[in-house]
């Protein structure tokens, strides 16, 4: 068992609002020294597979087909031995 | 002949009714409801996906529809050459399953909008927009979070190239620039065809713009022009 841990994140050339707002915000808390904030999405998903690879093939697929869009978005997974 | 609209039900669309009224009861045309587990269109002479927030914009708004039974259907009948229009969250389907090429971003003021805004008509070379005037501004109202419609330059260029945008903001004097745009759209984009002309997608909801007691029936003139296709065809 894998388990895959996944990152979803606008890409970088995509304004991302609400990011920006999260920015603004701790700005306004006086913590002015974080230039960039960028929001994204994490998933966790546990995976039977024979090999770190197939695990890794496996959530590959599930990001191109349903997890992320990647007109916008970029994703970057980690695989973990269960 | 008379003609059959389908207006596709997900759970979550609220706008189905909406559309439904506007067909049966403004344009006398013979309507029905589709669920989404429905897959056989065989009769239905145009297909509107509605907006609303169907489940519940998980993920992303329209990505879990996208996978819905009827889909497939959906895109086979597009294939074909038949007219699909995608309002508002049904448009956002539409960018999901590949029929309409482009995203949704979050509004960029990330702000909720539900207005009355103005839209000029860029091209008249589809379906839906065939009997409307290049120019000619339209009173339609929005009602969105997720209409900030983004693509890459490449796909613009290409889109542009093809005369594949259907609608832009502006004002009411047909002025299309960065106030007008409110939701942060790539050039002011407020909806756009596929390069055949017969999916339309657009994040204005002409099905609330049917009568003027409503505020706006310039919808009936954009549903006047489908129709009038409908009867050539």
């Amino acid at each position: 068992m894998y388990k895959a841990k996944i990152n979803i994140t606008l890409r970088k050339s995509i304004l991302d609002p609400k990011g920006k707002a999260a920015k603004n915000a701790l700005h306004n808390l006086g913590i002015n020294s974080i230039s960039d904030v960028r929001i994204g999405k994490f998933v966790e998903m546990d995976i039977n597979a024979d090999s770190d690879k197939q695990a890794y093939e496996l959530a590959d697929s599930a990001c191109a087909k349903l997890l992320a869009n990647e007109v916008m978005e970029d994703y970057q997974i980690n695989i973990e031995k269960n | 002949m008379s003609k059959k609209i389908g207006v596709i039900v997900f759970p979550g669309s609220n706008c189905d009714h909406d559309a439904y009224h506007a067909m049966k009861q403004v344009m006398n045309a013979e309507t029905r409801f589709l669920w989404h587990k429905d897959t056989d269109l065989n009769d239905i002479d145009l297909l509107i996906v509605p907006g609303g927030f169907s489940y519940g914009d998980y993920l992303r708004s329209g990505a879990i529809a996208r996978f819905s039974p009827i889909m497939n259907s959906v895109i086979s009948y597009a294939e074909k050459g038949n007219p699909v229009l995608g309002i508002c969250n049904g448009f956002q389907i539409l960018l999901e399953s590949g029929l309409l090429p482009g995203a949704m971003l979050h509004n960029e003021k990330l702000r909720f909008v539900c207005k009355q805004v103005h839209i000029k008509v860029e091209s008249t070379r589809s379906w839906f927009t065939a009997n409307l005037e290049k120019g000619q501004v339209l009173n339609i109202p929005v009602s969105h979070g997720e209409g900030n419609y983004f693509i890459d330059e490449n796909g613009l260029n290409q889109l542009e190239a093809n005369d594949q945008v259907a609608f832009r903001y502006c004002d009411e004097n047909g002025h299309v620039s960065e106030e007008s745009n409110f939701n942060g759209s790539v050039s002011s984009i407020a909806g756009i065809t596929n390069n055949a002309g017969n999916v339309l997608g657009m994040m204005p909801h002409p099905e609330r713009a049917m009568e003027q007691i409503l505020g706006s029936g310039d919808g009936k003139l954009f549903f006047d022009s489908v129709f009038n296709r409908l009867q050539l065809s």
